[in-house]
């Protein structure tokens, strides 16, 4: 049986759906952040699969994937500590509660 | 000649308006005063200067051959270009107008510069509420004053004639506190401007049609059959000639657009020189200090329509239909005045009255002069009038100034029998008086001889007409100086100490102007100022009949006012009541303000503002207001979008994006 792109596409199409599932369901910011990092890995798979299957001579996606989880490392970091921080001043983390800054 | 001090006789002024404008606060009150009036000393002298030598030096850029005085430009700047010929220039014209214009207005400006030293301060020596700003707006106009006479084309006299409006209105309302005052500078604004919006469509239609705002070209339009000398450019002059005069010149109503665009721009000139029916202002403006009036209101910038019509004189005379306009409103002006003031209280208003007058008879004689008569007498009259009526009406005014500072009142009725406590201001008062009434050998013997002289060489009703104004004239000065200083002996009022003459800052200004007025009916006037450049001796124009006739007249008019107002009698009550509706009328002045008050409010503000005010607020405000509740309406209703739900607003992307992608979709398939 041949290994063709489809058997990672699917996979990764099932992952991003779920990232947005739990990003639009979940109450609490953390879950919302997993779910973020889910879409992202996601997208990552997709570049990874691409540069193999389409450009396998070069390697722009493979380093591009590698920069991006370097980011998404960074981008959590930063998104706990706001998280942290919102926590501290409001005692709760549930999204829908922090509507202060609305209109 | 050098450009360095015609460009020094308008930058002092202006620098001294921004040295006492800006920095007045910070300095004493002596300082500012001192300064300006070391300011506009440094101008006089430069003043004189020019002049002379424009006149006496002979250099052929002033003179030609034949001896004809010429247009000189100093310089002539561009200003402001906008396109291939409409070009706005800035410079200084030299002509025998503007040099004698020079010599007055300095004169006339230092003399109230150095004047106001001693009346801008109370007995105890206090200076007054804003001095230095006195100062400062005095500067101001002089320089205004300066650059309208100097004008080397129409538009640069519409800036200036705005500017000595503007510094006329501040000026006048310099009591800012006292509510009439304010409201006189208001009229004063207003009435000029409405006159000046004649002006301005005037200066528009005729540099429409005549292609250039230049005096050079416009005033060097040759006369049939006469020698103009004042030809600076031949081409243009010809080319303006042919636009007027040929069959085919546009006409508007009836008129020639020539006549138009005079008629328009003569009407600048009566708000500013005060003609009836723009007259209005110029007795309220007496609400200004009286150093004020004597420069502002009575010896230069009341005489800039004068100057005006005299500055264009060569086109005026191309259509005699607007001379002769001229001449009926100058007529009719000069007879009103002089009846309204032969029952005025307030001794400045007879003086506003007089100099309303005195202007209409220079007005009369620009519209009688014709050059077919004695080399058109009537235009150097005028300017000969000018000349020594601002030296005798500022003397006038000044002395008056002395009387109010010195009793607090404006009326005469507080004054009478001062002639022994305040004997120089009585001589230099009677000085002015036996001036402006014309007996020889004082200046306005002259002036006013050679005026009736040119009505007589062009119609005999003028001549009469304007003797009985003449007659008149030295009637009401006569009752005027009876009543200041004899008709009754001076009562001190206890606890009052007895009026006095003034301080020598006060004194030497009058004694200079009197002995002025005193001698220069003597200057051999056409040997300088003539319409055309022309020089000629006037003496042998001098019609000794014409001038013995008005020294008749003049004497009948002081005699009868001294057996009026001599001694305290009821003649003049006897004659109140002998002319009842007569004296009533005179002394509402015709009652042309009421007619105004009419015309203003109840037909125009009810009839034309209501409307539109009306409609200002109901139509347009009601548009705007419509849009401004729609938009909050619409807002309102989308605010609950903006949730602050984080989720629901990836709902929306979500949502939007599939949308999006799908619309993509369909259109690629």
């Amino acid at each position: 049986m041949e290994i063709t792109a489809i058997y990672y596409l699917v996979p990764a199409l099932i992952m991003f759906c779920c990232g947005v599932y739990g990003f639009i369901t979940r109450k609490n910011m953390i879950a919302m952040l997993i779910s973020l990092e889910l879409m992202l890995n996601a997208v990552d798979i997709n570049f990874v699969v691409f540069n193999r299957f389409l450009f396998p001579e070069q390697m722009e996606g493979m380093f591009f994937t590698l920069f991006a989880i370097a980011i998404a490392a960074a981008e959590t970091a930063l998104a706990i500590a706001i998280i942290i921080n919102i926590f501290r001043a409001a005692k709760n983390i549930d999204v829908r509660s922090l509507n202060e800054m609305k209109f | 000649m050098e450009v360095t001090i015609p460009i020094l006789i308008l930058a002092i002024p202006l620098f001294m308006f921004l040295v006492l404008g800006l920095l007045g606060m910070k300095m004493t009150h002596k300082l500012a005063g001192i300064l300006g009036t070391l300011g506009m000393g440094t101008v006089l002298v430069l003043s004189y200067y020019t002049a002379f030598t424009y006149f006496f030096s002979g250099a052929p850029e002033f003179v030609d051959a034949a001896g004809n005085r010429l247009q000189y430009l100093v310089f002539d700047q561009t200003w402001l270009q906008f396109t291939e010929k409409l070009i706005i220039k800035l410079g200084f014209l030299l002509d025998p107008i503007s040099a004698m214009m020079l010599v007055v207005i300095t004169t006339i400006s230092f003399m109230v510069h150095l004047y106001s030293l001693g009346y801008m301060r109370d007995h105890h020596g206090v200076y007054e509420h804003g001095f230095q700003r006195f100062y400062a707006f005095l500067s101001l106009f002089s320089f205004s004053m300066l650059g309208l006479v100097v004008a080397t084309n129409i538009f640069q006299m519409y800036i200036f004639w705005e500017l000595v409006g503007a510094s006329s209105y501040l000026l006048i309302g310099f009591y800012y506190i006292k509510p009439s005052a304010v409201s006189a500078s208001k009229k004063a604004f207003i009435v000029t401007r409405f006159a000046d919006l004649g002006f301005l469509i005037g200066i528009l239609v005729l540099s429409y049609y005549g292609g250039t705002f230049n005096f050079t070209d416009l005033t060097s339009i040759p006369v049939e059959g006469l020698a103009n000398t004042f030809q600076v450019s031949e081409g243009t002059a010809e080319g303006i000639r042919n636009i007027f005069q040929t069959s085919a010149a546009p006409v508007f109503m009836g008129g020639s657009v020539l006549t138009w665009a005079l008629v328009l721009i003569f009407m600048g000139g009566m708000g500013k020189s005060a003609m009836l029916p723009l007259h209005i202002w110029l007795p309220d403006a007496m609400e200004g200090p009286t150093p004020v009036s004597a420069l502002i209101h009575a010896a230069t910038m009341v005489v800039a329509g004068v100057y005006l019509v005299g500055r264009l004189f060569p086109l005026y005379l191309m259509e005699v239909t607007s001379l002769e306009i001229i001449t009926v409103v100058g007529a009719l002006t000069a007879f009103y005045a002089a009846m309204v003031a032969c029952t005025q209280v307030d001794i400045k208003r007879v003086l506003a009255f007089s100099t309303i007058s005195q202007i209409a008879f220079m007005m009369v004689s620009l519209g009688v002069a014709r050059p077919e008569f004695h080399h058109g007498l009537g235009y150097m009259a005028s300017m000969f009038h000018l000349f020594t009526h601002a030296m005798f009406k500022a003397l006038l005014f000044l002395g008056a100034g002395a009387l109010i500072h010195a009793i607090g009142s404006n009326d005469y009725t507080a004054m009478g029998g001062l002639r022994k406590h305040m004997p120089i201001t009585h001589i230099t008062f009677l000085i002015g008086c036996l001036a402006i009434a014309g007996i020889i050998p004082f200046s306005g013997f002259f002036s006013k001889d050679e005026i009736l002289s040119s009505c007589l060489g062009y119609d005999w009703v003028a001549y009469i007409w304007m003797s009985a104004v003449a007659g008149l004239t030295a009637f009401y000065m006569f009752r005027l100086y009876y009543l200041i200083f004899w008709w009754k002996d001076y009562k001190v009022q206890e606890g009052h100490h007895a009026p006095h003459d003034q301080p020598w800052t006060m004194s030497l200004p009058l004694i200079i102007l009197a002995a002025v007025s005193c001698v220069a009916g003597f200057i051999p006037f056409g040997n300088f100022v003539t319409w055309n450049g022309h020089p000629y001796d006037f003496m042998e124009h001098f019609d000794w009949s014409v001038a013995t006739v008005s020294l008749i007249i003049a004497v009948a008019g002081i005699a009868l006012a001294t057996v009026m107002y001599r001694k305290e009698n009821s003649l003049p009550e006897k004659f109140r009541n002998a002319v009842p509706a007569l004296w009533t009328w005179c002394y509402h002045r015709f009652y042309w303000d009421e007619l105004y008050m009419f015309i203003t409010h109840r037909i125009i503000f009810n009839g034309i503002c209501r409307p539109l005010a009306w409609f200002d607020r109901n139509i347009i405000d009601g548009t705007m207001d419509s849009f401004a509740t729609i938009t909050n309406k619409a807002s309102e209703a989308i605010k609950p979008l903006q949730s602050g739900q984080i989720q629901m607003y990836v709902w929306y992307y979500l949502i939007g994006a599939l949308a999006l992608g799908s619309i993509t979709v369909l259109c690629l398939i």
